[in-house]
């Protein structure tokens, strides 16, 4: 089972209704499925909700993890979307130790990422980073070397590409 | 429900439960019981917990209040895809050794008109499940009973050999499949399912229909064209002569010769439940069952005490049948507390009660697997039945000796005032054969208690 631990990026068009959080995260735990993130808010039409799910686990389960998922009564429309597929954001912010030394450096590399700086104090900066997830990591890890301290993330977001709705 | 109520209830039991309500105005309340009963009722049905907090019980509301229901995530395929039904019957239609594996799907879907049709026209021979039997009569000429651990010896015999299995509505669980992955490579599968879920779940099949057997069946039928399975059958037809499920009925009263006779006596037209265990598998193998849904188990839930409850709602929904509660002294006791019931609303039903004086299927595996280190399994402590019932104001008949099993057994269906309880006192000792070690594949069926000693089980009783 383990040679084909991908990640996997799910998009599920739900009913806003109590509980449903629990029946989805069921069907990924019964799977053995880690939740790397879980994304959820109310849809235009606010009856209903969209969730973006990234987890890891084989790929052969998850064919079957998304029939258990349609299943689900409350669960309108689930479907896995590769890349290709959609554009994909995420929200970050990273708190990084900082001194007079180092604040020049910082603001160089954060400016380069198009990172905006939402607060500064003597000893710290904190910075506001959008983009695909791995532009994320990336500025984390440049961030490293100077101690960055708290790294909150939203998760991953999608949306189809062109004129398809997502989820469907 | 109110103890447990306000969510706390539907938080224990969503894995366990179609779908679940948790009704917060009063107003909603119409809509959500019709929602409730057409999400149990329908594609392949379920329980559907509605959760009543104590205000919304004792509120009143407009008896006009509307009781529709929109569902846009719940949605049946009941047709199936002509395109996989077509695939299927060319695979069948070229098959040399088919065989219809016929399981729950297809007694629920009511399918047994369409098997009839497809056996006849086709003449190819039929195994059920546990919970399939009595879809297709038992004792038709191509009928081979239940595969599996406990299966007929035939039907294990002609799995193995066989070229094409097609599921209707069976689910290939463990203990027809012990080893999914190796399970008959030899054979081609169809898998007919109303589920999607169940789709390579388990095993990888080549073909796979989603949608409800009888529909499926019956378009499936048109497409069929008759093929070359006389060999075969004459093959299955020796297969079942030179290896019938036996037992002997000299000596110590056996499980199986009350059971046997039992169905003789009733003829096909019995309603039979059953608890689980030994006598669950006896009762499987020697009540024929000629009818649907004239066999209720509890399956793959396993669950002990399951057979006298159920036969009151069978009796409860059936007045003028025999209803035959088939239970073990371990599972009994743990709902016979429902005779005041059954003897309250003089429900004739009998209690045919395998007295062996053990947890027999659990012993049965200490016995075989591990060198007979019997660890709480006697039921020593066991009650007088007979008396019991007579507590509960019951009739209580009993058997101890193999001659008087038929004069016991008439005399307890001659009872028709209220519940009885036949208590049976059988061997002992005695294991259910043939036996497909948990975990193996078909082909290392255990026709006798053998010599050598056998590994370890890999899965449970
Ligand atoms: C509620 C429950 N507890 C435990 C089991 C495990 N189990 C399966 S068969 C069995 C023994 C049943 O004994 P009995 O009812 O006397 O029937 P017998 O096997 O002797 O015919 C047990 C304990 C179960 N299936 N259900």
């Amino acid at each position: 089972m383990n040679e084909t631990q991908k990640r996997h990026n799910i998009s599920l068009y739900v009913e806003n209704k109590p509980g449903v959080t629990i029946r989805i995260a069921l069907v990924f735990a019964r799977r053995g499925y880690n939740i790397e993130s879980f994304v959820g808010s109310p849809a235009q039409d606010d009856r209903y909700s969209r969730i973006n799910i990234e987890a890891t686990g084989d790929s052969q389960t998850l064919h079957l993890m998304l029939e258990q998922l349609n299943r689900l009564v409350d669960v309108i429309h689930a479907r896995e979307y590769s890349d290709e597929d959609v554009i994909q954001k995420e929200l970050a912010l990273i708190k990084v130790r900082c001194n007079n030394e180092s604040r020049t450096e910082i603001l160089q590399i954060t400016g380069a990422f198009k990172c905006r700086n939402v607060d500064i104090s003597d000893t710290t900066m904190t910075f506001q980073v959008t983009g695909k997830s791995s532009k994320i990591d990336a500025v984390s890890k440049m961030l490293d070397k100077f101690g960055v301290l708290e790294v909150v993330r939203t998760g991953k977001l999608l949306i189809a590409r062109g004129k398809e709705e997502t989820s469907w | 429900m109110g103890y447990i109520s306000g969510g706390r209830c539907l938080r224990y039991s969503y894995p366990i439960v179609k779908h679940s309500f948790l009704v917060k105005d009063p107003k909603e309340l119409p809509s959500v019981i019709n929602q409730a009963f057409h999400i149990a009722n329908t594609g392949r049905p379920g329980p559907v917990i509605v959760d009543l907090p104590k205000d919304v019980t004792s509120a009143l509301i407009d008896v006009d209040t509307s009781g529709e229901f929109t569902l846009p995530g719940y949605s049946i395929r009941k047709e199936g895809s002509l395109e996989s039904i077509k695939e299927a019957a060319s695979m069948i239609s070229s098959a040399e050794k088919p065989i219809l594996m016929v399981g729950h799907g297809a007694v629920i879907s009511g399918a047994t008109q369409e098997i009839k049709a497809i056996v006849e026209k086709m003449q190819i021979p039929v195994i059920n499940t546990l919970l399939g039997k009595g879809c297709f009569p038992e004792s038709h000429d191509l009928n081979l009973g239940m595969p599996g651990m406990h299966g007929t010896a035939y039907a294990n015999m002609a799995l193995c050999d066989c070229d094409l299995i097609v599921s209707i509505g069976a689910r290939w669980d463990d203990r027809i499949a012990g080893s999914p992955s190796d399970f008959q490579p030899q054979a081609k599968k169809i898998h007919i399912d109303i589920d999607p879920v169940e789709i390579n779940k388990t095993v990888q099949v080549d073909c796979s229909i989603i949608g409800d057997a009888k529909s499926v069946l019956n378009s499936l039928y048109g497409f069929l064209e008759k093929g070359n399975t006389q060999r075969w059958v004459k093959q299955i037809r020796r297969l079942k002569r030179e290896y019938p499920l036996k037992y002997k009925k000299e000596g110590k009263l056996r499980a199986q010769h009350v059971i046997e006779e039992m169905s003789r006596l009733t003829e096909g037209n019995a309603i039979v439940t059953t608890d689980v265990g030994q006598h669950q598998m006896w009762a499987a193998q020697f009540f024929k069952t000629e009818h649907t849904r004239h066999f209720l188990s509890s399956g793959g839930a396993g669950t002990m005490g399951f057979g006298f409850p159920a036969a009151i709602g069978a009796q409860m929904a059936n007045p003028g049948k025999i209803v035959v509660a088939v239970v073990g002294d371990g599972g009994f006791q743990m709902t016979l507390p429902e005779l005041s019931t059954a003897v309250n609303e003089k429900l004739p039903i009998k209690i045919l009660l395998i007295n062996n004086n053990y947890l027999g299927m659990v012993r049965q595996w200490q016995h075989m697997f591990y060198d007979n280190r019997l660890s709480g399994v006697d039921l020593e402590g066991n009650p007088d039945f007979v008396k019991l019932a007579g507590a509960y104001g019951c009739k209580g008949f009993r058997v101890k000796r193999s001659a008087d099993v038929r004069k016991v057994l008439g005399a307890a269906l001659a009872y028709n005032d209220g519940p009885c309880i036949i208590d049976a006192e059988v061997e002992k000792y005695d294991n259910v054969f043939p036996m497909v070690p948990s975990g193996a594949s078909l082909d290392k069926m255990l026709l006798s208690m053998p010599r050598k000693k056998l590994e370890k089980p890999k899965g449970g009783t």
